[in-house]
């Protein structure tokens, strides 16, 4: 993916953005909204993702499960994970959607060393451009949902788009439109966390009283959000995390050890200086090198 | 002015060739680490052709620092071993910054100082192809797990500013202690630097057939 010039960008990695034009209207932030309570598991958003974005899953192999492929790949930006959840008699199939959360505070993007490889548009969608990307995997490590998957081809990073260039003319992504049973809603962030309260209104009238809204506030909420029967437990639906957070590591490697790194290199070489100009250089005089043949002789003759 | 013995042999051409080749790897190492290190040093790419060229390149060029230093390392270890005159000059490091080293004990072929650049060097190197492995996920993706790959960053990141520290301290006092580089480019140092910096080493050479 290129960068879309018909929107405006919020964040672009290792680089800083200016601010939008003045009298510009603030860009609505847009989310998608995955009903997991409403999944039947058809994989058609997975088929519509492959169709859209022109991708080829090669044919994989099956672990036993239905997940298929078994992981996000470079192709596979999404993938339905399932989980048999038994709890008594009771057995419930959790059919999460997987793919990139569109985090409000992205790590990948803080953690990309390459100027404008990933950025953040106004409307909270975040993307890759390829063609600023140089493979090196450090959005792997700055992403709390281990989401990117770098190419053994092409070297580069690639996840879900939230079909950026479909929203960019007024479309929904893929994914939503191919879904059959609408668990996959698109819209603004706030019409979404509308629509969910409605929906989990429903699900604890039908027992499920843990139901609840995925929006995860460790990463600043996020512009993918699921309805989860059991709110309470994110962790059961194929690990998605319960409080889902940058690493402090990152944190650590991006924050204050950057400028902290530079000041104590320019402070050792500005030291040096000091200690030039001030003390002069260490030198050999000629009454050293007297001394020296003095030894050299006095050896020679023992 | 009289003419001086000659000249102290104080490096073989091979130690020298070792040397240069681990300096300039080092130097090319610091260069394209920290060019994705810091944004503001990204420009740093273009020495090597590009993001992607500097990212492909920068862990082929610590192999070749790890194996030359590994040479360094071999040739100089038991010449850098502590005892007991290294502490004596230690405390009296005011004195040698001050220019005034004259009471202090003779020195042998290393002082106190240039045994902590080695040491220093050697563990940090260590540490940098351990960490640097682990980031090298064109060939070790998958023998680690995400957390264990940032940790790798953060300890990659400390230990390459140590280096370059030390490496600023080794050069500075290259450069502060006149007659030192020709050691290097040379080989060989004049009497007078010998008796005055290294003099217990230098009586072991004056001593030699």
């Amino acid at each position: 993916m290129s960068v879309l010039q018909a929107l405006d960008l919020r964040r672009r990695s290792a680089s800083s953005v200016p601010p939008p034009a003045a009298g510009k209207p603030a860009a609505v932030a847009v989310a998608k909204l995955i009903d997991v309570s409403k999944c039947i598991g058809c994989k058609a958003c997975q088929a519509a993702c492959l169709e859209w974005n022109q991708l080829d899953q090669p044919i994989g192999y099956t672990d036993g499960t239905y997940d298929n492929p078994t992981d996000l790949t470079t192709a596979s930006w999404t993938v339905m994970r399932f989980t048999e959840y038994e709890h008594g008699d009771d057995l419930e199939w959790l059919i999460r959607k997987d793919g990139c959360m569109h985090c409000d505070d992205p790590g990948c993007l803080k953690a990309c060393p390459a100027p404008g490889a990933i950025v953040q548009y106004t409307n909270g969608i975040v993307d890759f451009v390829s063609e600023n990307c140089i493979g090196c995997g450090y959005c792997l490590k700055g992403c709390p949902f281990n989401i990117p998957r770098i190419s053994q081809t092409t070297s580069k990073a690639y996840k879900c788009t939230l079909c950026s260039d479909r929203v960019v003319v007024g479309q929904a992504p893929a994914c939503a439109k191919a879904c059959p049973t609408q668990a996959i809603y698109f819209g603004t962030k706030d019409d979404m966390i509308a629509h969910a309260g409605k929906r989990i209104v429903d699900l604890k009238s039908r027992g499920y009283q843990n139901a609840g809204l995925y929006n995860p506030q460790g990463v600043g909420g996020t512009h993918v959000m699921y309805v989860l029967q059991h709110a309470d437990k994110p962790s059961l639906y194929a690990g998605l995390p319960d409080n889902p957070h940058i690493s402090p590591l990152v944190g650590i490697w991006k924050g204050v050890m950057k400028p902290l790194s530079l000041a104590a290199i320019a402070f050792a070489g500005a030291f040096g200086f000091l200690h030039y100009i001030t003390k002069g250089p260490n030198t050999v005089s000629e009454h050293d090198e007297a001394k020296a043949d003095e030894l050299a002789a006095g050896k020679d003759r023992a | 002015m009289s003419e001086h013995i000659k000249p102290v042999s104080r490096y073989t051409t091979g130690a020298r060739i070792n040397h240069w080749i681990t300096a300039v790897s080092l130097i090319l190492l610091a260069l394209s680490g920290m060019a994705l290190f810091h944004p503001s040093l990204y420009f740093l790419t273009g020495l090597f052709g590009g993001g992607e060229f500097t990212r492909v390149i920068h862990p082929w060029i610590g192999v070749v620092l790890a194996i030359s230093f590994l040479g360094l390392f071999f040739r100089f270890f038991t010449l850098n071993l502590w005892n007991r005159d290294d502490t004596v000059w230690m405390k009296n490091l005011g004195a040698v910054i001050n220019n005034k080293e004259e009471g202090l004990p003779e020195v042998g072929k290393y002082n106190a100082g240039q045994k902590l650049v080695f040491w220093g060097q050697s563990i940090l190197i260590f540490a940098l192809l351990c960490s640097g492995v682990v980031l090298w996920d064109t060939y070790f993706a998958t023998y680690t797990t995400i957390d264990q790959k940032r940790l790798s960053a953060v300890i990659h990141a400390l230990c390459a500013i140590g280096v370059i520290l030390i490496w600023i301290v080794h050069v500075y006092a290259a450069i502060w202690v006149k007659g030192t580089i020709r050691a290097m480019t040379q080989g060989s140092v004049t009497g007078g630097w010998a008796w005055k910096h290294h003099r217990k080493w230098f009586r072991q050479e004056v001593g030699k057939p």
